[in-house]
């Protein structure tokens, strides 16, 4: 122990030496808060003699203000005069604590400055001004929309309706929608659930769950809005969907309107969808609750390829996704008797869990179906928005659904027609400049993608729509020139598209092959 | 504004409480059965976990024989119900399917010209408007909407549901500002969300509140950044489906004037079924078409056709045509469809050469308001305004959905009841839809049915009039 003796001779000894002094020593009883001035004091270089003049004052002054509480005994332990100065610092520092902190005050708005800034608000205009491409005008059909038309009083070649077996105008079709038109009037004039349910839906129902072998299928009012209230029906916020990237507008809704997360693969591109598949595996942890879909069209509207239906089931039945597809462009036309994208690949039909299509094209009648096991179906009676909240399908296109398939299973001869006459377009249109067949060799959407895209693709559209405009003017042909609304988030290529029809005469076929060799020697070079 | 009987909502509440725990009991003991069976799901996550249906499961299934009811014959005042399993049918009075104006069935003037146009164009064109899918009947049929409606032009597609899914997207995006009432219907509650712009939600069929909340959020500006908003649209309805109120049209006009916002108008209900010539609430109210800036429609309640319309200036079509999805990639409505609406159309304008139109508008209003009056001296709770075709009965309970629809069935009535999700919980109800093929007579015979029907359920809950009617002391409202 150090005392005072022995550090009077070391007067210049460190604070250190001081401090233990100070603390050491209870007679002096200084505190910490003495400590600092003391040690700054000592740092400075003193005299002995003023060193020791000072603690003898501050000896003086302790027991000056140890004097009060000299007799003091709280709880048999004496209170030395820090106590009073350290609890003093206390309260202020809880004083401190407790104001509030500076907050510049909340000024609302006043009810006029509320007015001024509704004076002052400029909205945009409901649209923007519109151009000169704006105004395009389409053609106007005056006869049924067959293999040939008339359009302007001329007979014209149509390969823009999606016609593929050649159903519009036949007999047994006009006839059965004039007897459901004679007997049920034209609309249903309710939803499915208040009346509206005829009973030539539910045959109609039973009719394509025939055709297709599942256990059930349920009808919807329109193609379109099969896929966009199918999609958010089973997939809800959290889900993973993987998606190609050159799915129809339909099914881009509905991803939007299911809110789940989606990733997009490349199109029709089964390593892109195995490597994207491993990726999103190895990511999440593989949560039990956790619902995971592929999206997949069978005939791809945009680009005419075909899905091979074989790779995605073995990938998903690796990966444990259920399959959504979307057979619009494919029922009635891939396959040996028309039964769609399974049967062409040889896959049963129990391996995919939601087959949807829309009617309006190989069936030649409106509205779309969806079909699964009889879970599946069951659900969406009462979940699927696009069914429940909207007046149900005019039972004369049901009936003419109904004839429609019984037709496509009494004459497989339409499917080979149809068959020869995409192989006779794919010969004719080899060798055209400034554009490449696309699509697959069995496909009925017969694909052009412009070679040499000028870099925007207004631009290209607009090149498509003259050489569209030319060929129906001057040698009286409809085909279709590709169509991009703002809301279409697909970059696939554009180009024009030929729908072959099993009603084509191999000399129209052979007419619509020169005159867009001709047509795209002239414009696109 | 639906005031509830204290003791009604005390015993409607404890009937749901106990559906839901005889449901849970009920899953809990198929949850232990389950437990020894094996899960045949084999590694894929179920489609649907069990909470998510458990009211379809429990509570519709119970009573799902009232609804989705098929018919075999063509859905007009007197309909043949197919009992189920069986091939039997039998004859009702049609209270439930919205034939307004009695076009749901073979018609002397409109059905021979639809055949002819289904033998000349076929069912279907199998393409798009801008491709092949634009006939002739097309053109007519759009000028002939927008001359009847009041506008310049018009754009019809072929479904009312996917109209509006498909056009809200192409007028509105990020940035804007969408105002709609409280109990749209769902497709304009998609098209909203379809849409990216922000929704806010007015209280029903109130304009006073409409206006305090153009207000601030005109003043807040877009959230987080609070830059001003692009433009904002305020979706109303005509009629109300489930409530049979007509909006307060003037009123929302006026202040959507005030503030610079755009007016979108659905008329699904109302067009073709009010107002001196059908056409529709602007005209009722008489409120000029060229102030409200978007106004859509439907054709399947009023023209017995299907499909919808938007009708505006002609720039705004012109940019719908260009860009509207359902416009560029659906197929185009069923054209002996629509030369069932242009029909239908001249009926009621009186074009085909008889006053058949006139006749059955005075027809339908004169039986809705018949109707109406005599439920409400019955002492029924009975909704909406006057000259609405859409009347809800009020049932509250859950037991009463079944039985009052059950009772009307045997006695030859076909009626439409409506329970959760779309109407709020406690608010069940029966809905009632008059069509001017409806005869007097038919009208007293289901009178007669409902009464009884009601007092063996016992929904009358006002006291029978013939004085006027005073309210129930003890009541508490709900909206």
């Amino acid at each position: 122990k150090i005392t005072r003796e022995n550090s009077k001779a070391k007067s210049f000894a460190s604070p250190l030496l001081w401090a233990n002094d100070i603390f050491c020593s209870k007679s002096t009883g200084i505190s910490w808060n003495s400590l600092a001035a003391l040690c700054w004091i000592h740092r400075a270089k003193m005299d002995t003699n003023l060193v020791e003049m000072f603690r003898a004052g501050l000896n003086w002054v302790t027991m000056a203000l140890d004097a009060p509480s000299a007799r003091v005994v709280l709880f048999g332990v004496r209170i030395q005069w820090h106590i009073f100065v350290e609890v003093l610092l206390g309260f202020v520092i809880v004083i401190l604590l407790s104001q509030k902190s500076y907050k510049p005050p909340k000024r609302p708005l006043t009810e006029q400055e509320i007015d001024e800034l509704c004076d002052e608000w400029v909205p945009e205009p409901l649209i923007p001004p519109i151009t000169e491409d704006m105004r395009h005008e389409p053609p106007v059909l005056e006869s049924a929309a067959g293999p040939h038309t008339t359009v302007n009083g001329k007979d014209v070649v149509n390969f823009a309706s999606a016609n593929y077996l050649g159903l519009i105008g036949h007999e047994k079709l006009l006839e059965s929608c004039t007897s459901a038109l004679e007997k049920y009037g034209v609309g249903s004039c309710g939803p499915r659930g208040f009346y509206g349910t005829i009973d030539v839906h539910l045959d109609c129902e039973t009719r394509i769950s025939k055709f297709l072998s599942t256990p059930d299928t349920i009808l919807y009012s329109y193609g379109l809005s099969t896929m966009f209230s199918t999609i958010p029906c089973f997939c809800k916020k959290g889900d993973i969907i993987v998606a190609d990237e050159g799915v129809h507008w339909g099914i881009q809704n509905g991803l939007q309107l299911s809110r789940s997360t989606i990733v997009y693969f490349k199109h029709n591109d089964m390593d892109s969808l195995r490597s994207t598949l491993e990726k999103i595996m190895t990511k999440n942890k593989r949560s039990k609750n956790l619902r995971r879909y592929i999206v997949a069209e069978a005939v791809y509207q945009n680009s005419g390829q075909i899905a091979p239906l074989d790779e995605i089931v073995k990938l998903k039945e690796k990966y444990k996704f259920r399959v959504i597809l979307d057979e619009s462009n494919s029922f009635g036309v891939l396959g040996r008797s028309g039964r769609g994208l399974a049967e062409h690949h040889g896959v049963p039909i129990e391996k995919i869990d939601v087959v949807t299509a829309a009617m309006g094209h190989a069936l030649a009648t409106e509205g779309g179906f969806c079909t699964g096991n009889a879970r599946i179906i069951d659900y969406q009676r009462l979940s699927s928005s696009g069914y429940v909240f909207s007046a149900s399908l005019p039972p004369y296109l049901a009936s003419a659904a109904i004839t429609a398939i019984d037709v496509i299973d009494q004459n497989p001869e339409l499917l080979v027609k149809m068959k020869q006459h995409i192989a006779l377009l794919w010969k004719g249109l080899k060798d055209i400049k400034g554009m490449s067949l696309a699509s697959d060799p069995e496909s009925p959407i017969v694909f052009l993608k412009l070679e040499n895209s000028s870099g925007s693709t207004k631009e290209d559209l607009l090149l498509l729509e003259k050489m569209a405009d030319r060929a129906l003017k001057e040698d009286s042909l409809l085909v279709v020139s590709s169509k991009k609304s703002f809301l279409d988030k697909c970059r696939l290529p554009v180009g024009i598209k030929l729908l072959v029809s099993a009603g084509h005469s191999e000399s129209d076929l052979v007419k619509v092959s020169e005159s867009l060799k001709r047509l795209a020697s002239e414009l696109l070079l | 504004m639906i005031t509830i009987p204290y003791l009604t909502a005390v015993s409607t509440y404890f009937s749901y409480g106990l559906l839901f725990a005889f449901g849970q009991l009920r899953d809990y003991s198929r949850r232990i059965f389950d437990w020894w069976s094996t899960n045949n799901l084999h590694g894929y996550a179920p489609i649907c976990l069990a909470h998510e249906d458990f009211y379809i499961r429990r509570l519709y299934h119970r009573i799902q024989d009232c609804f989705g009811r098929p018919i075999s014959s063509a859905p007009d005042a007197w309909v043949d119900v197919v009992e189920r399993r069986t091939t039997k049918s039998t004859r009702c009075l049609n209270l439930g399917s919205y034939n307004y104006l009695g076009f749901g069935s073979y018609d002397e003037y409109c059905t021979p010209l639809v055949i002819d146009s289904l033998k000349k164009f076929s069912p279907s064109t199998c393409s798009s408007r801008v491709d092949a899918g634009t006939t002739s009947v097309h053109a007519e049929l759009e000028e002939c909407v927008a001359k009847y409606v009041g506008k310049p032009a018009a754009i019809v597609t072929g479904m009312g549901y996917a109209t509006n899914s498909a056009i809200i997207p192409v007028l509105i995006g990020k940035g804007g500002l969408i105002i709609s009432d409280s109990l749209n219907h769902t497709s304009i509650v998609n098209g909203a969300r379809g849409s990216g712009a922000t929704i806010r939600v007015f209280q029903h069929n109130t304009p006073a509140h409409l206006e305090r909340v153009l207000k601030e959020q005109i003043a807040e500006g877009q959230p987080r950044t609070h830059r001003p908003w692009k433009k904002i649209i305020v979706v109303v309805e005509g009629i109300y489906s489930m409530e049979g109120e007509i909006c307060q049209l003037p009123e929302i006009v006026s202040i959507c004037k005030k503030y610079k916002a755009y007016v979108y108008l659905d008329e699904a209900h109302s067009i073709g079924a009010i107002g001196k010539t059908g056409r529709g609430v602007c005209e009722l109210l008489g409120v000029d078409t060229a102030d409200v800036d978007i106004m859509m429609g439907t054709f399947t309640k009023s023209f017995g056709s299907c499909g919808g319309y938007i009708a505006g200036s002609k720039d705004l079509i012109q940019y719908l045509k260009y860009h509207c999805p359902a416009h560029l990639y659906a197929t185009s409505i069923s054209t002996p469809s629509a030369q069932q609406i242009i029909s239908a159309i001249k009926v009621i304008l009186g074009e085909d050469g008889s006053n058949r139109g006139a006749q059955k508008l005075a027809r339908i209003r004169e039986n809705s308001n018949f109707f109406r009056a005599e439920l409400q001296k019955m002492g029924f709770e009975v909704l909406g305004d006057n000259d609405s075709p859409v009347m809800p009965i009020m049932l509250y309970n859950p037991a009463k959905i079944p039985a009052f629809s059950r009772e009307c069935l045997r006695e030859n009535v076909a009626v439409v009841v409506v329970g959760f999700p779309a109407t709020p919980l406690l608010l069940a109800r029966a809905r009632i839809c008059i069509s001017a093929s409806h005869s007097r007579e038919d009208l007293i015979k289901a009178l007669q049915v409902i009464s009884k029907a009601g007092d063996l359920t016992g929904i009358k809950y006002f006291p029978a009039a013939p004085k006027k009617q005073e309210e129930v002391k003890d009541t508490i409202k709900l909206d």
